[in-house]
């Protein structure tokens, strides 16, 4: 294989800006570039998965992200034993009974003759069905947010270590996307964004109103961390005399410490990933995805499954997103659903992967990371440009509010990005071979 | 009898009258994107913030109305500066064409590539009106607040419930009618819209007698960039205009579109009034209305609402389910699959 110039010399050229931001603004933000970069880069690969291999339009990326997030908490989190003794297995109970009352109805739909015997026996048994369920779990749902609500009113999670969070995130993710796909794959191409769309949406809305399951708006704080925390790092003695010894501040050191080690995970992550996929593109399997994507009748007609693989497809990149959304909520040390906004999360997603070269797993980490750069960038270039274009202004309203609005640059940015790519150079950065 | 009474205008104050308006506006804005999927055969993801655009030129018309004292009397001024948005809007709309979308249509790009450009514009749109208005809150109806009173109503009819009738809500429907009507005369009777309508059904035959393929998609995107500043115009004057809002719209819309069948205006009428009735129904804590008809002793304890309003959006995605799995096509067998 020829060595490909070109591709290195992008991916310099992304060491380059990280480097420049290390040297002209601080190691700490270069570093805090690098690990959303990281995380980033494994949300555009599943997202890659799923439209470069497979042509599937996901919309729906920040549910899986959020999805993501709420599996480290559940995984996590120390139990809280006062709120399971309050009415955790009844909460548990109860979803079961939802889950059969779903199930019942799938088969008596399957089992009944069509006829209006049929529709009327499967509504009647859906509304009661959902009144039961209901019935039994709001009063556990009360009762589990009764227990000590300013600091848990949760059932917390089951202790584990943070990093199995991460394959649990995928799990989730994928469970949603088994059902989502069962749905609307088959049907128009749209209809899958629409319905993506949908399940984000929800799932969001889910996060920040079961309280019992995640806090909802209250936000979990404080999540297990799988790196020191700086200040014991700065507490610790032989730390500060080897950062010392090195001339280095104790303080800026341990947080670049902990940054490192953030990165560590993640990078072994990421070349796992994308060692995975690489081996999958170039298996039959892979070109049996591509074959499907470029042209589904033909590949119809050699006897190859589409609506399957492409449901195979779909949830394992939303698997990967979901594994990228429980990092990130690792990483943020934090589940906030109310900062969760489809603009940064589904739609930047696209963006990364549009720009990096769609149906190319480095193509996608490299957008990942130059996407991610400029939508950390763009807000302080952004305050310069305003402020070079007022400085001849007379101070007034308009001035001030041309100032104020600097921090919305970035959305302008980003569809401009993505148009001119789009428009000029479709196949992004680094063409899918 | 009296408690019977009191139910139905309870219905009608809580769940009727505002599911009425926010159908309305749905229907407005489904109209939109069926009219681009039939013609220009993409979903349109901008059509949200194409509704936010349109409603923040209205609302910077009506600001300068109305510091220069400008008033419609019980109406709201923004009505005045309707036309004023509609016209901007549509050339907006017509730039991003130009721009944007004419380059794929003449290369023939696959619809889904549209569909992406169309979530570039988006992008652009949401920066370029949080830049011009900012993210936050809008309120800018204004003239009388009231059609009917709930007070004024509970002391002419002796009822223990009030009704009231907006005055925004009155518009809304009155205004949607109005519009459908021009919109579906023009659409079957005038020599335009019945070449819009053959385009939409089969472009070839349409393009072999003699149809302008150019002069179709520049009228059917005026009537879009009309019908979505309506649509955001009354939107925003019955509750809040703000700008994620209007995003966030965008899944009820292609809801109702989609129920009613992508590519059939009348299937987007229905299908915005579904979404809306159903969304309001499930989120409607039913315990006054119920409280009237059983018996004292039956009384609900609980509130009798099945989903909380922060649900809303499940509704519109349960019945989009509920379609896809039974009937792909939608209620009025629009074009798809």
């Amino acid at each position: 294989m020829s060595v490909n110039w070109r591709n290195i010399g992008l991916f310099a050229l992304m060491a380059v800006l990280i480097l420049g931001t290390g040297m002209l603004q601080s190691w700490n933000l270069a570093l805090t570039i690098v690990n959303m970069g990281l995380v980033s880069a494994i949300m555009a690969l599943g997202v890659n998965m799923q439209w470069g291999y497979a042509g599937l339009f996901n919309v729906g990326v920040m549910g899986f992200i959020g999805l993501g997030g709420l599996a480290v908490v559940i995984t996590s989190v120390p139990p809280v034993g006062e709120a399971w003794q309050a009415g955790g297995l009844q909460v548990i109970f109860a979803l079961l009974v939802g889950i059969g009352v779903i199930l019942g109805g799938v088969q008596i739909y399957k089992r009944m003759a069509p006829g209006r015997m049929r529709t009327l026996a499967l509504i009647a048994f859906l509304v009661a069905g959902f009144f039961i369920y209901r019935a039994l779990f709001d009063p556990a749902v009360d009762s589990i947010e009764a227990v000590n609500p300013a600091s848990t009113g949760f059932l917390g999670g089951l202790g584990l270590p943070v990093v199995l969070a991460w394959p649990m995130g995928g799990l989730l993710a994928a469970a949603a996307a088994w059902a989502i796909g069962k749905t609307a794959l088959g049907l128009r191409s749209d209809y899958l964004a629409i319905a993506t769309l949908g399940i984000s949406e929800i799932v969001i809305a889910m996060l920040k109103n079961e309280e019992w399951l995640g806090r909802g708006v209250k936000n979990v704080v404080g999540l297990p961390r799988p790196v020191p925390y700086e200040i014991d790092l700065q507490q610790s003695e032989s730390f500060v005399t080897w950062a010392q010894n090195w001339g280095f501040d104790p303080v800026t050191m341990s947080s670049v410490v902990v940054k490192l080690g953030y990165a560590g995970f993640f990078v072994v992550v990421l070349l796992i990933l994308i060692w995975m996929s690489e081996m999958a593109l170039k298996s039959p399997w892979g070109r049996m995805m591509r074959a499907i994507r470029d042209n589904e009748v033909a590949a119809e007609a050699m006897g190859k499954d589409v609506t399957r693989r492409h449901l195979q497809v779909f949830i394992i990149g939303s698997a990967v997103v979901g594994l990228g959304g429980a990092m990130m909520t690792t990483l943020d040390g934090q589940l906030t659903p109310a900062s969760y906004q489809p603009l940064r999360y589904t739609f930047l997603v696209w963006v990364m992967v549009i720009v990096g070269g769609s149906g190319n797993n480095w193509g996608a980490v490299l957008g990942g990371f130059l996407i991610w750069f400029c939508w950390v960038q763009v807000e302080p270039l952004g305050g310069v440009l305003m402020e070079t274009i007022t400085s001849g202004m007379p101070d007034g309203d308009l001035k001030d509010h041309l100032l104020d609005s600097a921090a919305h640059m970035r959305l302008l940015t980003m569809g401009l990005i993505m148009l001119l790519v789009l428009r000029f150079s479709p196949r992004g950065l680094i063409p899918e071979k | 009898m009296i408690d019977v009474l009191n139910a139905i205008v309870a219905f009608l104050n809580f769940v009727f009258i505002p599911a009425a308006a926010y159908g309305s506006q749905l229907a407005l804005g489904a109209l939109g994107v069926t009219l681009i999927y039939g013609i220009l055969r993409f979903s349109n993801f901008a059509h949200g913030d194409t509704m936010s655009f349109g409603t923040m030129v209205v609302i910077l018309f009506t600001w300068a109305f109305q510091s220069w004292g400008i008033s419609l009397g019980p109406l709201p001024v923004a009505l005045l500066a309707l036309p004023l948005g509609i016209v901007i809007t549509a050339l907006m709309v017509l730039a991003s064409d130009k721009v944007v979308y004419s380059y794929y249509r003449r290369v023939k790009a696959k619809p889904i590539v549209l569909v992406m450009a169309s979530i570039g514009v988006m992008f652009v749109l949401n920066g370029v009106v949080r830049l011009i208005i900012g993210p936050s809150d809008q309120r800018f109806a204004d003239g009388e607040r009231f059609i009917i009173n709930a007070r004024e109503f509970k002391e002419w009819s002796g009822l223990a419930e009030g009704l009231a009738l907006k005055t925004t809500q009155g518009i809304t429907v009155v205004t949607a009618a109005i519009v459908v009507a021009i919109l579906f005369w023009f659409l079957n009777r005038t020599r335009t819209g019945k070449s819009m309508r053959a385009y939409s059904d089969n472009e070839d035959l349409a393009l072999l007698s003699g149809i302008n393929p150019e002069r179709v998609v520049m009228i059917t995107w005026i009537i879009v960039a009309a019908l979505a500043t309506i649509a955001g115009t009354l939107y925003g004057l019955d509750k809040v205009f703000k700008p994620f809002t209007y995003f966030q719209l965008l899944l009820p819309i292609f809801a109702a579109a989609i129920v009613g069948g992508l590519g059939s205006p009348l299937g987007a009428i229905a299908g915005g009034f579904v979404i809306a009735f159903s969304e309001v129904m499930v989120t409607y804590a039913w315990k006054k209305v119920v409280t009237y008809l059983v018996p004292e002793n039956l009384e609900p304890s609980g509130l009798l609402q099945l989903l909380s309003t922060d649900y809303k959006f499940a509704v519109s995605f349960a019945i989009l389910v509920i379609v896809l799995l039974f009937r792909p096509t939608g209620l009025f067998r629009g074009k798809s699959v």
